[in-house]
């Protein structure tokens, strides 16, 4: 979960929008690790915006708990569980890996694995296939002609 | 009056589609050309009435004609001209009969320049194609009328949605329409052969330039929609992995694959039934994105304007032509003989891998897009699937394309190897590899991910570059030179298209891995250091817009001490859509945007500001401009305008007898 929370942060860096100034910590760590959050959490009243990207009122709600309980001493997990345990797993982005959810999780690798088979047995049809017969001397005599004229 | 000429036109046109539905599809079954022949005056005209029908709209919006339900509810008489003009498809009907334009248009083309078709194929797509055509004008003219009167015409209209004023946003549908409905051509010819029950060389020839149309609006369709999110929504993202956005990806991404693997039915005669698959997957996928974006059954930032009881008609749509077209697959396809022959180190092989890859990449968008709707009727999880997923899960199908895509352009084909495309390729690997170290040692956070993407990107690009000089053969530098601008012109459209796909993952990693952010409080005069830049905010203003107020800033961007640019970030008003709206100011460069944000005045004084600079943003655009270029450079060989006309050579070289 974590190291994914990474990989996200890495490849999708999201700037705050609508962070207030008054909102940002002292603490550049611990800012960090709230934008981190952040990223990964949804607006609950928009569509499909990140609680950083939101004006809404209530993503600022959810960012400022992010940022007390940081605060707090809390680790990322046990905040990320806190505000799931009060506004529902529609909050996460990053859906969870349990659950019914392994079939979104893996649809990709299985769908590869399978694509890549499939792949595979037709190339090697292909190579073992013989070429389409080749012309017959009738024909090939009609070819001549036809390209001497 | 215009507006119910409008309507007519457009209920005549339905007729005709109705004939051209039936007609051209006896005519080829039992050999009269008569009925054959009756497809093409039918195409051009329902053209002609479809476009009647659109002027029609477009002038009750120019002249701001309220008395049209549609013009009261999307326009205002305050409006700019040219956002009256883009209103017309600023939502659901005008949008909807924009689509029905554009296929009309697709149709009428394939009946002016199908001059080289076998005369029963040319008849078939023209039906298959007026079968689309009457679905669409049922849907529109039952569900989503654009002509409908008011009893009483109101005083003003109530005004377009103020972020879809704008430039960037004006012709982004239109462009993803034309790419979209493209592939239309695509799943009428895939049908059409079907019926005929033949597919080799020739037809590979013939779909290729409408699926490369297609492609190629569709890339500069969504180039448009993340180049406007990323200047206009205010915080510089330019991708989301909304449900909307995804629905214009995955046709792209399917596209894409049928427009390689064509290649292999036109040059070698294989892989026939997995590119007819592919044709009718890709239109399946456009309509698909037409349901998800229509019918707001997924919830998504841009549905600006649907209806869910709509999305039953299109769901019906979806289903007949897409269950049509697989159940004619399934009975048809095991007659589809591949002839070439060709060993497992070869292009073909290339090209399945790019056709798995993007393939499955496409799915894997489908699956995370529709899953919160599978998840809550199945499981009962209310869920969201969003950006963290995308990147995990697709992001690493792009890096394996882009690395495999080098190797795989140039290996042989029937038989290649892949020692020789290395020898080739070696300086292409090495230049890289050391600008991505070299990236690696002088950047300041530790991250691995920017300098991986520059030696991905690169890789692409030199390999693209390598990939055309081998082209000009052997001999001296001058000789190959010379050869180098004779290359036929799809070539360079490969080496064109390949090199923007590069330059595309450059600058998205580039940005993503060096980007910076500065939020702050600042006073008018203040003066504070990002990066290595200084910003200055001179002064506010509220100045008054056409239909809108506005607050107006003036910042100063310095480097080592001298001015660099002034820009101007704007908060809007839009007074009669009440709604606020931020324009911010981006000053553009090769290298970098500095891109200023102002926000709300704070209670102490001071406005909240918002810098970033982000490092090569533009070549995100940047390439996707090269790829669609490629793509017109494809489609400008003179293989296929031979094609298009290879009906008159066969005339002039009769032998005298």
């Amino acid at each position: 979960m974590r190291r994914l929370a990474l990989i996200a942060l890495l490849l999708w860096s999201v700037p705050a929008f609508a962070v207030q100034p008054d909102e940002v910590l002292d603490n550049p760590a611990l800012e960090a690790r709230a934008r981190m959050i952040s990223a990964g959490l949804r607006c609950p009243v928009c569509r499909n915006e990140n609680i950083d990207e939101s004006n809404a009122d209530i993503s600022r709600d959810i960012r400022l708990m992010v940022r007390d309980l940081l605060v707090e001493g809390k680790s990322d997990e046990e905040v990320v569980d806190a505000i799931v345990a009060r506004y529902g797993e529609f909050i996460l982005l990053n859906p969870k890996t349990s659950g019914s959810n392994l079939i979104l999780w893996l649809a990709g690798p299985a769908m590869l694995l399978a694509a890549l088979g499939i792949g595979y047995a037709t190339i090697r049809n292909r190579s073992q296939a013989t070429p389409p017969e080749s012309l017959t001397e009738d024909e090939q005599a009609r070819l001549s002609e036809i390209m001497k004229s | 009056m215009i507006i119910e000429l409008g309507h007519f036109a457009l209920i005549l046109a339905f007729g005709i589609a109705l004939l051209q539905m039936v007609v051209p599809l006896v005519g080829a079954h039992k050999g009269w050309r008569g009925w054959m022949q009756f497809a093409e005056p039918a195409a051009t005209s329902q053209f002609i009435l479809v476009g009647f029908a659109f002027l029609a709209l477009t002038w009750a919006f120019v002249t701001s004609d309220f008395s049209v339900q549609l013009v009261y509810l999307n326009s205002n008489s305050l409006k700019p001209m040219i956002y009256k003009i883009s209103g017309v498809w600023g939502n659901h009907e005008g949008s909807l009969l924009l689509w029905v334009l554009i296929l009309t248009l697709y149709g009428a083309c394939a009946a002016w320049f199908g001059g080289n078709l076998p005369e029963t194929l040319r008849a078939r797509v023209l039906a298959v194609q007026a079968a689309v055509l009457v679905a669409f004008y049922m849907f529109i003219l039952f569900t989503s009328n654009p002509f409908l009167r008011l009893d009483v015409a109101p005083f003003d209209g109530r005004d377009l949605n103020p972020l879809l004023q704008d430039p960037g946003l004006a012709f982004h549908p239109p462009f993803l329409y034309l790419g979209y409905v493209g592939l239309s051509m695509a799943y009428s010819f895939a049908v059409a052969a079907l019926i005929e029950g033949r597919v080799d060389a020739a037809w590979g020839r013939w779909v290729r330039p409408w699926t490369l149309t297609a492609w190629m609006f569709l890339t500069v369709g969504i180039a448009l929609g993340s180049w406007w999110a990323y200047y206009e929504l205010g915080w510089g993202g330019f991708w989301f992995w909304d449900p909307v956005e995804n629905a214009s990806f995955m046709p792209w991404l399917i596209a894409a694959a049928l427009l390689h693997c064509s290649i292999v039915v036109e040059k070698r005669e294989a892989l026939k039934s997995w590119t007819i698959l592919l044709s009718i997957l890709a239109f399946a996928f456009s309509l698909l994105g037409t349901f998800i974006v229509r019918s707001g059954v997924i919830t998504s930032v841009h549905a600006f304007a649907n209806d869910p009881t709509r999305g039953v008609y299109l769901l019906i749509i979806l289903t007949v032509f897409v269950g049509g077209a697989l159940t004619l697959y399934a009975a048809r396809a095991p007659s589809m003989q591949a002839k070439g022959v060709f060993s497992i180190v070869s292009r073909e092989s290339g090209i399945v891998l790019n056709n798995i890859l993007l393939t499955v990449a496409a799915l894997v968008v489908f699956v995370g897009t529709i899953w919160p709707l599978v998840a809550q009727m199945a499981f009962g999880r209310t869920l969201s699937v969003g950006p963290p997923f995308f990147n995990a899960a697709f992001t690493p199908f792009m890096m394996v394309v882009a690395v495999v895509m080098p190797i795989g352009g140039m290996v042989a084909w029937k038989r290649g190897s892949l020692r020789k495309a290395m020898a080739l390729l070696w300086p292409a690997l090495i230049l890289a590899a050391s600008i991505a170290a070299l990236a690696y040692a002088i950047q300041t956070n530790r991250s691995a991910l920017g300098p991986l993407g520059i030696f991905v990107g690169l890789w692409v690009v030199f390999g693209s570059a390598i990939d055309v000089w081998t082209r000009t053969g052997r001999g001296p530098i001058k000789g190959r030179l010379g050869r180098l601008t004779r290359l036929p012109r799809a070539d360079w459209g490969k080496a064109v298209s390949h090199a923007g796909m590069g330059v595309t993952i450059l600058g998205i990693s580039m940005l993503l891995a060096w980007q910076q952010e500065d939020i702050r409080v600042a006073q008018v005069g203040d003066r504070w250091a990002v990066g290595t830049y200084e910003i200055e905010l001179r002064s506010v203003e509220n100045i008054p817009g056409a239909n809108y107020a506005s607050e107006i800033a003036e910042m100063a961007v310095y480097r080592n001490g001298t001015i660099e640019a002034l820009v101007h970030p704007e908060k809007r008003f839009y007074v009669v859509a009440q709604m606020p709206t931020t324009e911010a100011a981006i000053n553009n460069g090769f290298t970098r945007d500095v891109y200023l944000v102002i926000g709300d005045p704070q209670a102490n004084g001071g406005y909240a500001i918002r810098t970033y600079i982000k490092p090569f943003a533009n070549w995100i655009w940047g390439g996707a401009i090269l790829m669609s270029l490629g793509g017109l450079l494809s489609l400008s060989d003179r293989r296929l305008r031979v094609a298009a006309g290879a009906a008159r050579p066969n005339r002039d070289t009769v032998p005298a007898e």
